[in-house]
């Protein structure tokens, strides 16, 4: 570990005698040691910010209260982490946020998981000595995926620094100074008129209210209700990974079981699985990977799962447009598979169909409104929820998820395998399409099934594949700014690849834009833990083993990349100037 | 730092052909914006020099010459607007040919600077920060300009008017107000 390397540097915080790191803040020393010193802007996603002062100490022989988690660790430092004097300026900096904070918690988003609110609590404060008149600001309702609410806005800068640091796109910023500061999109304009991708990692670390997904779920609930309708469930591999986090099961634990069951019990006429369709990407996305390697070109084929990342390359890598694999992501094959094998094998009308999915993602609402997803003659999907609402809706109903049996997917598309469940992690596509693409090109099994070096959390992963008579190179990048370093270095250096997996969010979709918010540092490991613990536990582990994606080519598509296949599972893109160019002309 | 906007050096045609103002702007001016930021780029923290040029050029910082600048320089539009919104040096909206700044510090404001205020106030018919509607004045409030002696102070552009008296304002005022006539009667 790097920590081993560095310089020890001994400490005492709160008495205790603390052994920390050279370059390691007070903060993390603190909480090392067992003393939990609260925070408000400080997130493990995006490192210290420093601009709350709620995590203040007193450091002896030091002057003032400095901000704990950008003030590094020093040899012989004495600290104070809970004296009269630090209390009293912590309650005093949350006390001048609630002032300019709207006092609506009971009808907020984030009612009882609203980090302000803990922190309030936990301060003991019991009154607002100031009071001070914001200006109200309209509520940006202008994204289909994302709700901005300023006035809840608490300016702490976490949506900021992951916008334009993790993920590159730099669609929030910061305005004005002062009392008229405000975090808003360029020129205050609404978040669709932005550069926003909708990855919705704003929305998973804001500690308040003032980001969050559009809401869908009390609609769903009302639409399984009504009779005439066949309301059908999809939900992707990363849920099973997140969503018992949400009823205090322990982060790591996969659910899958309990996931299906619960999903029943809400009433959709059919449950089924985004792995199926996983499946079948890979059969898609392999096939084409193999063209492409036969036709020289374009290369590197670049996966199109992430619709966070599509939308980014679309915006700020239109360039790299040819190189996108033309297949839609699982969730808009399994829409458009089931207004129509589906409908036609239930003897269902498909304009009855309701075609609800999952997702751990806030890009996925964006990207089933897209206008080209409606190859079955309508909308492919027609709502996505989060996990995150998933959650809420499974509470309202009153079902004690915790408590749930067993249960599993309905056949057919609820069949799957452990490549499709790998799906939902960093290097899963990757390692998926490796698994299929090197049976079917080699006619030879797998000695080891596992490919380890598309595994793990670094940024940018790199592998050689031996397919028999070539040599195919593959690279894993997660995170948008990860995407842009490895795409920018092809664009220098002429480095070939022929595969790349990207993935929007840091960490894959596990740590996705609608998944249960979280502060542990550890926690996307212990959810990649889940989701490979599970594709280790499966028999079949290979797209091409299943035999429900089997029987669906027999009956239906004839082959991959057939001509039907390709109407049904593939897309095109655009570059955002572009389309912009084409409103504009059809506005005038 | 935005990428998609470094990696590419459209030339400045190009990026007129994108600019919102549709036609209404000279455009030679965004050549000569193009040429600073030329001049700037590459360098770390120029953002704020090219839009003080950018500023002197165009009177104030509109919507496309912050996106022209963003685009030239690969910095995200977003941190232009906030560079832009965060220094009261930096005006969104075009400014009066003349810039009034009454000085409201500790001093001025004893020696009856609010006074003199409402008469500029209402001789110009705008509040702090507006712009007359013949666009000679923008009025302007500031802290201490370091004159104390001379209290209260006005400061038109370069300016210094000493122990100024709210009936004093239309006076001032005035010169201007000639000198701009007999410069439109001239050309």
């Amino acid at each position: 570990m790097m920590a081993d390397q560095k310089e020890k540097i001994n400490l005492t915080i709160d008495g205790i005698q603390v052994e920390a790191y050279e370059g390691e803040m007070v903060l993390e020393a603190a909480r090392r040691a067992g003393i939990d010193i609260p925070t408000l802007c400080y997130h493990p996603a995006i490192g210290p910010i420093g601009s709350c002062r709620v995590c203040v100490v007193e450091i002896e022989n030091g002057k003032g209260l400095p901000a704990s988690c950008v003030t590094p660790v020093r040899e012989g430092m004495v600290v104070h982490t809970n004296t009269e004097v630090v209390r009293e300026a912590r309650r005093t900096v949350v006390e001048l946020i609630l002032a300019s904070h709207p006092q609506d918690c009971l009808q907020c988003e984030r009612n009882g998981l609203c980090e302000l609110q803990a922190l309030a609590m936990r301060l003991g404060i019991r009154e607002s000595k100031f009071r001070r008149e914001k200006e109200h600001r309209e509520c940006d309702t202008s994204s289909v995926a994302l709700v901005r609410d300023p006035d809840k806005c608490i300016l702490c800068g976490r949506c900021v620094n992951m916008c334009a640091e993790v993920q590159n796109v730099a669609a929030l910023g910061f305005a004005y100074r002062g009392t008229d500061a405000l975090v808003t999109p360029m020129f205050e304009r609404g978040l669709a008129d932005s550069k926003c991708v909708s990855c919705g990692q704003c929305a998973k670390i804001c500690p308040v209210g003032a980001i969050h997904e559009k809401e869908e779920w009390q609609k769903v609930a009302d639409l399984i209700s009504d009779p005439d309708l066949h309301v059908v469930v999809q939900v992707a591999p990363a849920v099973r990974a997140a969503i018992g986090e949400e009823f205090g099961i322990p982060a790591g634990t996969p659910v899958t079981g309990k996931l299906a069951a619960a999903l029943k019990r809400l009433g959709f006429d059919a449950v089924f699985d985004t792995q199926f369709t996983a499946d079948l990407t890979i059969m898609e996305e392999g096939t084409e990977l193999i063209e492409r390697l036969k036709m020289k070109g374009p290369l590197p084929l670049i996966t199109s799962c992430s619709p966070g990342w599509i939308r980014y390359a679309e915006t700020f890598h239109p360039e790299f447009i040819p190189n996108l694999s033309s297949c839609k992501s699982p969730q808009q094959m399994m829409g458009a598979v089931i207004k129509t094998y589906y409908a036609d094998k239930a003897g269902i009308d498909p304009d009855k169909i309701v075609s609800v999915s999952v997702m751990p993602c806030t890009a996925k609402k964006f990207e089933c409104a897209r206008p080209e997803m409606n190859s079955s003659g309508q909308r492919d999907v027609d709502i996505v929820l989060t996990t995150r609402e998933l959650a809420r809706m499974i509470k309202q109903a009153g079902i004690r998820f915790q408590d749930l049996p067993d249960e599993t997917f309905d056949a057919p598309l609820g069949i799957s395998t452990g490549a499709a469940t790998i799906f939902g992690v960093t290097g899963g596509v990757m390692e998926a399409a490796l698994r299929t693409v090197y049976e079917i090109v080699t006619k030879k099994p797998l000695a080891k099934i596992e490919f380890s070096k598309v595994r793990g959390m670094d940024g940018i992963k790199e592998a050689s594949i031996d397919l028999g008579d070539r040599k195919v190179r593959v690279a894993v990048a997660h995170g948008l700014s990860n995407a842009n370093k490895l795409l920018e270095h092809i664009k220098e250096t002429g480095e070939h690849y022929d595969f790349i997996e990207v993935m929007a969010c840091p960490g894959g979709c596990i740590m996705g834009g609608g998944q249960p918010r979280s502060l542990d540092p550890d926690i996307a490991v212990k959810r990649a833990a889940a989701l490979y613990a599970e594709d280790r536990g499966m028999e079949m582990r290979k797209s091409h083993e299943n035999p429900a994606v089997a029987r669906l080519y027999e009956e239906f598509l004839k082959k991959p990349g057939s001509d039907i296949a390709h109407r049904l599972l593939h897309t095109t893109y655009e570059s955002v100037d572009k389309a912009a160019a084409v409103s504009r002309k059809e506005a005038m | 730092m935005v990428s998609g906007a470094q990696a590419k050096r459209p030339k400045p045609e190009s990026q007129i052909g994108e600019c919102k103002c549709h036609g209404k702007l000279p455009d030679d001016r965004f050549n000569k914006l193009y040429d600073i930021i030329e001049e700037h780029k590459g360098t770390p923290g120029s953002l704020i020099p090219v839009l003080h040029e950018a500023q002197q050029l165009f009177g104030c910082l509109p919507e496309d010459v912050q996106q022209f600048v963003a685009k030239g320089l690969g910095v995200p539009e977003s941190e232009v607007y906030g560079v832009a919104t965060f220094y009261s040096l930096f005006s969104l909206k075009p400014k009066g040919r003349w810039t009034v700044n009454v000085c409201l510090g500790t001093a001025c404001y004893v020696k009856g600077a609010a006074d003199c205020l409402e008469a500029l106030k209402k001789e110009l018919g705008v509040d702090i920060g507006g712009t007359s509607e013949d666009g000679l004045f923008t009025l302007q409030g500031v802290r201490c300009v370091g004159a104390c002696a001379l209290a209260p102070v006005v400061v038109i552009d370069d300016t210094v008017y000493a122990k100024v008296k709210p009936e004093d304002i239309k006076g001032i005022l005035a010169e201007y107000k000639e000198a701009h006539s007999t410069e439109a009667h001239a050309s």
